[in-house]
């Protein structure tokens, strides 16, 4: 029987891009160009691997995001997934953790699964919590956060380097995982992925297609409220001098006049 | 006066400095109620009770570390049920974050990860959020149900303020998914008898400048000469000069000591998304046009292989 992977993947604006808020809060995803998040990329990486060790897989991409979100499916599908869901919907707009889980959970029940893999933590939101989240909505096991991860004979083991320890964890399929960038660089596309891609299936779903209602989700069903955002005042210029053989003497009187030492 | 429930992080009742300071935020919105579970509880007790715990609720079960995640939560719903709590702290862990979420998720109240400070509000606590790599300060607050908050390390100092501390057994009936993830092996980090990374006052880092691990020994003696913890930037760790657990930025550790040290790290976004907020920021590099310089308090352009030595050596005299 066939395996099947859903991989859950995020359009988020580019990190090295100027980022901020629009007037109602949320992140403002008109001022940078947005991008599939690189974190993203090790959880599609991970699936092709599964994928390419069993015999018979299928690697399903979701995203919940707006239109421009597609960019997102389609590089991970020219990685090599097999097909892609867009869940798009205007409500959507402003939806927090709890909304997005919701979403998610009830796109990939519809997908069908075996396997959910994640990646760590959105470059945006960078919570870290969605997976764990998927795991109770879905009420299935998680296996989070693993810097290496494999499936056999119907269950998935993984290493997870926590703060304290270093875990092996097991659990049996359908289950839910998420992979560091400590699992393995993500390939690139190649050209034949990148033509090939455009022709794979992209199915778009509305909250309609997932049958859930526009109040448990957006800016109005958000459990969460920013009450304001201030930008960060930039760390004011400090003094640089050039080391002409006493960088390291006067570096520690500096320290020492701030009574580091 | 209302009661605040905080997860103490601790290791065989060891309890370590984050929920410390979980206990002096939680007293600006309540009184604190300290959840101990696993073994340990009766030696924790009494710092906890020093730091301000009315009481804490221990259980003890071979599940919790048995098993991933899911009876920590089950554990901390049984506490939230018993005690009604105003609020509910856990330390910013990726565990922490895990077991906050779907305890959340549970009682149908929102969640605020990584503040890194709180404060009383008409509505409820009030939490800061340094946003998008520490570029923006956020203030929220949970509009719905009981507020679960998780706070990051060195956001507050400790303050002792000593309460009763009466250990409490705490009833938990683990649930269906408690045992769905096994912990088939646990290797404890070895300690490398330096201060943690995320709770050290000061931090020395260094980045692919350092260029091998064998010359992080010039890193970790600046780091032992100050009683620093030492850091490294992704670029070190992906070369493997310096373990991941050492790793400061977006998928590694966020730092916020009194002094971060950078060595040979140019300063790149990721980067600084994990040390952006350090009191006060110094650096090494031989390039006068590193991003790193853009942050700093005091930067020295030049070759760490010749100042972090002198550097080291005029510590060590000046402490004498
Ligand atoms: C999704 C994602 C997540 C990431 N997460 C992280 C993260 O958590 N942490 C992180 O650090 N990075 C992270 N990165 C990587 C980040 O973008 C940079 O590549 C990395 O921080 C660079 O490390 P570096 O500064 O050590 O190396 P470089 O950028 O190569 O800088 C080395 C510096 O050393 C200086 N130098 C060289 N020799 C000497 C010498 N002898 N004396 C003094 N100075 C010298 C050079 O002038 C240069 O400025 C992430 C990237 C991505 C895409
Ligand atoms: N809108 C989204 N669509 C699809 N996947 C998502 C979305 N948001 C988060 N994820 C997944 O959840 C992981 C953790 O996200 P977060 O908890 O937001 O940091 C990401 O790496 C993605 O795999």
């Amino acid at each position: 029987m066939s395996l099947r992977i859903v991989v859950c993947v995020k359009y988020v604006p580019d990190a090295t891009g100027d980022r901020g808020f629009t007037e109602d809060l949320t992140t403002d995803r008109d001022a940078v160009d947005g991008l599939l998040s690189e974190l993203d990329e090790y959880a599609v990486e991970q699936a092709l691997q599964i994928a390419e060790n069993a015999d018979d897989a299928e690697v399903t991409v979701v995203t919940v995001g707006p239109e421009d979100a597609a960019d997102a499916l389609r590089k991970a599908l020219s990685m090599g997934a097999d097909k892609a869901v867009h869940v798009e919907d205007d409500d959507l707009h402003g939806t927090d953790v709890f909304g997005t889980s919701l979403v998610l959970a009830a796109a990939i029940e519809k997908a069908g699964y075996d396997l959910v893999i994640c990646g760590m933590a959105s470059t945006d939101g960078v919570m870290g919590v969605l997976p764990a989240l998927l795991a109770e909505r879905l009420g299935v096991p998680q296996a989070t956060l693993l810097s290496e991860v494999s499936v056999a004979d119907g269950q998935v083991t993984g290493r997870r380097d926590g703060d304290t320890a270093t875990e092996q964890l097991q659990a049996a399929l359908p289950a839910v995982v998420s992979v560091t960038d400590q699992s393995g660089e993500a390939r690139y596309p190649s050209f034949k992925g990148i033509m090939a891609a455009k022709k794979k299936p992209v199915e778009n779903w509305d909250l309609e297609d997932l049958d859930i209602e526009a109040e448990s989700v957006g800016l109005e069903g958000a459990w969460t409220a920013v009450e304001d955002a201030t930008e960060r005042p930039p760390r004011t210029a400090g003094e640089i001098v050039t080391d002409e053989g006493e960088g390291g003497k006067q570096l520690a009187g500096y320290l020492a006049e701030h009574k580091f030492i | 006066m209302a009661e605040v429930l905080v997860y103490v992080d601790h290791v065989d009742g060891a309890v370590r400095k984050p929920t410390l300071e979980l206990l002096a935020l939680a007293r600006r919105v309540g009184e604190p109620v300290a959840v101990h579970l696993g073994p340990g509880a009766e030696t924790a007790a009494p710092t906890l009770a020093e730091h301000g715990a009315v009481r804490v609720l221990a259980a003890d079960a071979p599940e919790f570390a048995d098993y991933l995640v899911v009876p920590k939560v089950d554990a901390l719903k049984a506490a939230a049920d018993a005690v009604s709590p105003a609020a509910v702290l856990v330390p910013s862990s990726a565990e922490g974050k895990e077991i906050a979420a779907r305890l959340a998720l549970r009682l149908e109240s929102g969640i605020i990860t990584d503040a890194v400070d709180l404060t009383a509000g008409d509505d409820g606590p009030v939490a800061t959020q340094s946003v998008f790599a520490a570029g923006f300060t956020t203030r929220s607050r949970v509009s719905r149900g009981v507020p679960v908050i998780t706070v990051k390390p060195n956001s507050t100092a400790p303050e002792p303020a000593p309460a009763a501390g009466t250990v409490e057994p705490l009833e938990v009936a683990f649930g269906e998914l408690a045992t769905g993830t096994k912990v088939v092996s646990r290797t404890p980090r070895e300690s490398t008898g330096r201060p943690e990374l995320t709770e050290a006052a000061i931090v020395v880092s260094g980045g692919r400048g350092v260029n091998g691990a064998e010359n992080f020994a010039l890193i970790e003696a600046l780091a032992d000469s100050l009683g620093a913890a030492v850091g490294a930037s992704r670029a070190a760790v992906d070369a493997g000069w310096y373990p991941h657990a050492s790793q400061v930025g977006q998928t590694g550790k966020t730092v916020s000591p009194q002094l971060y040290v950078a060595a040979g790290i140019s300063g790149a976004i990721q980067h600084r998304a994990g040390m952006q907020t350090s009191k006060t920021i110094v650096a090494v590099n031989k390039d006068a046009e590193a991003p790193i310089f853009e942050l700093v308090d005091y930067g020295i352009v030049g070759d760490l292989f010749t100042v972090l030595p002198a550097l080291t050596d005029e510590v060590k005299a000046r402490k004498g």
